[in-house]
């Protein structure tokens, strides 16, 4: 009678710890919960004499409704292997509970068969919950091993979003390095193109030198033996004179003698020529020679501008430009060969000129020749000195660009320019002072030359 | 008026004609005397011949075997009384080459092409 009672509780509570475990049914759960407290106030009056009866029936009939609850629910199906347990003891104790209202007489026989029965029904009891224990524990344990698994999986997919994290970053970083490089490479060719063109510039200076130097030995002959020529010829003329001959005779021999005057005075102009210029290619040679001396470049560059302004204006009255100077009070004395250094200045400031007074003479309405020369301290790391000349003549076409600086190579008309001006600057910048002479230029619209020197 | 006697040495033959054309009136007035040498050898050998001899030289530099500068140092290390006046005459007119020539002593230094007029007037012929 009790172990009915007490039985009933245990499925109760079992069934209700199944179901919130699960977070099934709540309904039933809430409905459970009540029943405990029901089921606890009928087993305090399974002793009480006169309900004895109805409450026994109640609690055979709960038993057998919470069989049929957990074989219909799908909910409770994991709880059936334990009621499996019980369904046999329940059984035995309604039919013995059921045979107290048969007669006397069958009641003992019955309860004999039902007795041994109801020990079978304990045993059977006992090993199905061992069992159902077991089943349990193996359950659990594949749970556990389950979540473990879980657990691992998650660990995993931290790891790697966390190296996904790491490599993202670190391809950033690669990239940036790439580019870096990539930059590297571009500033390293560029440097060499420059090498390139310094090299080559070297060696024609030098080529030049020495073709300047052995060229000067031929002419030595050429001018001395022209002007010795001429001497001859004016001795052969008054010589003539002298003589008694045919009026006919001394007027052609004259005429021959004159000519011949002539032609060695084209040879002996000539030839002075091509010494001026073979004098201007040996400047390029000419190094290590004179001091360098603290200059005030502002000074320098004001009057360089003026000069050459000036000596252009002698030459064609024509000629005006506006002039813009932009000269940085931060640059004071610098160590220049000041010879030098103003022929560069020249050279570049009266190309400048020309290609202003080029473009004008071409007539373009609302054209204004403007000459701009800035000076400008900039420290980057070491103090340099930048000179940017610039004018808005018609510019360089860029198939001549890179001929600009080689001696000999000029834009300019036949004796307009000798092709030795760029190219002797360049020397005077780049060998005699340590610095960079570059060039920009857009065709039909300016030419900029930039100095670049160490300010020490 | 007192002879004067000028050894030339270069190793271009033309420069005995260039040399007598432009000194013949000199050379007809007999007031210069010209010798010439077409190396710094030949000219060593004409000293020693000469050596009795107050002699004026015009050297060139560049010259294949001994170079006027060696030629130069030879000359004034010789003959040292009197020193024989040594003028340099060369094409070459860079700084190196004009300030070697000063350390070994040479007298004068022209370039090459010659402007006979200022030879002369240094000669002081004229």
């Amino acid at each position: 009678m009790q172990l009915s009672a007490i039985l009933l509780i245990i499925i109760i509570v079992q069934i209700r710890k199944h179901l919130s475990q699960n977070d099934l049914l709540p309904d039933l759960q809430a409905l459970l919960k009540k029943g405990i407290v029901v089921v606890a106030v009928l087993f305090a009056l399974t002793n009480i004499d006169p309900i004895q009866e109805v409450v026994r029936v109640i609690i055979d009939a709960l038993l057998l409704l919470s069989i049929y609850i957990v074989y219909k629910r799908e909910e409770l199906k994991a709880y059936r292997n334990i009621m499996y347990a019980y369904i046999p003891f329940i059984i035995l104790s309604v039919i013995k509970h059921l045979t107290t209202w048969l007669p006397e007489s069958w009641e003992d026989e019955i309860e004999t068969y039902v007795d041994a029965a109801t020990a079978f029904g304990i045993i059977w009891l006992v090993a199905m919950l061992i069992i159902a224990n077991k089943q349990n524990k193996a359950l659990k344990s594949e749970q556990e091993k389950r979540q473990e698994e879980e657990k691992m999986k998650q660990l995993a997919e931290e790891k790697k979003a966390e190296l996904e994290v790491l490599v993202a970053e670190r391809t950033r970083e690669i990239l940036i390095q790439k580019e870096e490089l990539q930059q590297a490479v571009e500033h390293l060719k560029a440097t060499q193109d420059q090498l390139i063109q310094a090299e080559k510039m070297a060696s024609l200076g030098e080529l030049t030198a020495g073709i300047a130097h052995e060229i000067q030995n031929p002419l030595n002959f050429v001018n001395n033996f022209s002007e010795v020529n001429l001497e001859l010829a004016e001795e052969l003329k008054e010589d003539l004179d002298k003589m008694e001959l045919k009026e006919d005779d001394r007027t052609h021999l004259i005429t021959l003698v004159n000519n011949i005057r002539q032609n060695q005075d084209k040879i002996n102009y000539h030839g002075k020529r091509a010494d001026s210029i073979v004098k201007g290619m040996l400047q390029h040679s000419r190094k290590g020679t004179g001091q360098k001396e603290p200059v005030d470049l502002n000074e320098m560059v004001d009057e360089y501008v003026r000069l050459s302004y000036h000596g252009l204006r002698a030459k064609d009255k024509n000629f005006n430009t506006s002039i813009d100077l932009k000269l940085d009070p931060a640059i004071t004395k610098v160590q220049v060969l000041p010879q030098d250094m103003g022929r560069a200045l020249l050279n570049i400031i009266n190309n400048a000129f020309y290609a202003v007074n080029e473009k004008k003479n071409e007539g373009i309405e609302g054209y204004m020749p403007t000459l701009r020369v800035t000076t400008r301290m900039i420290d980057l790391g070491r103090k340099w000195i930048y000179i940017t000349i610039r004018d808005n003549g018609n510019g360089i076409p860029d198939n001549v660009k890179d001929k600009i600086f080689q001696p000999f190579f000029t834009t300019k008309p036949t004796g307009k320019g000798t092709g030795l001006g760029l190219s002797l600057s360049y020397d005077i910048i780049t060998q005699g002072h340590g610095g960079q002479l570059k060039m920009s230029s857009k065709e039909g619209e300016y030419t900029e030359f930039v100095i670049k020197l160490p300010y020490s | 008026m007192k002879l004067m006697k000028i050894l030339v040495v270069d190793d271009e033959r033309d420069i005995q004609m260039l040399f007598e054309q432009r000194f013949r009136r000199e050379l007809r007035a007999g007031t210069v005397e010209l010798a010439f040498a077409f190396s710094g050898e030949e000219a060593l050998s004409y000293l020693s011949d000469h050596h009795h001899e107050a002699v004026l030289i015009l050297s060139d530099i560049n010259m294949p075997g001994m170079s006027g500068l060696e030629l130069l140092n030879l000359i004034k290390q010789r003959y040292e009384n009197p020193p024989p006046v040594v003028m340099m005459i060369t094409a070459y007119g860079d700084a190196e080459n004009y300030n070697k020539a000063m350390e070994l002593g040479a007298d004068d230094f022209l370039t090459k092409p010659l402007d006979f007029n200022i030879l002369k007037e240094k000669l002081k012929l004229d």
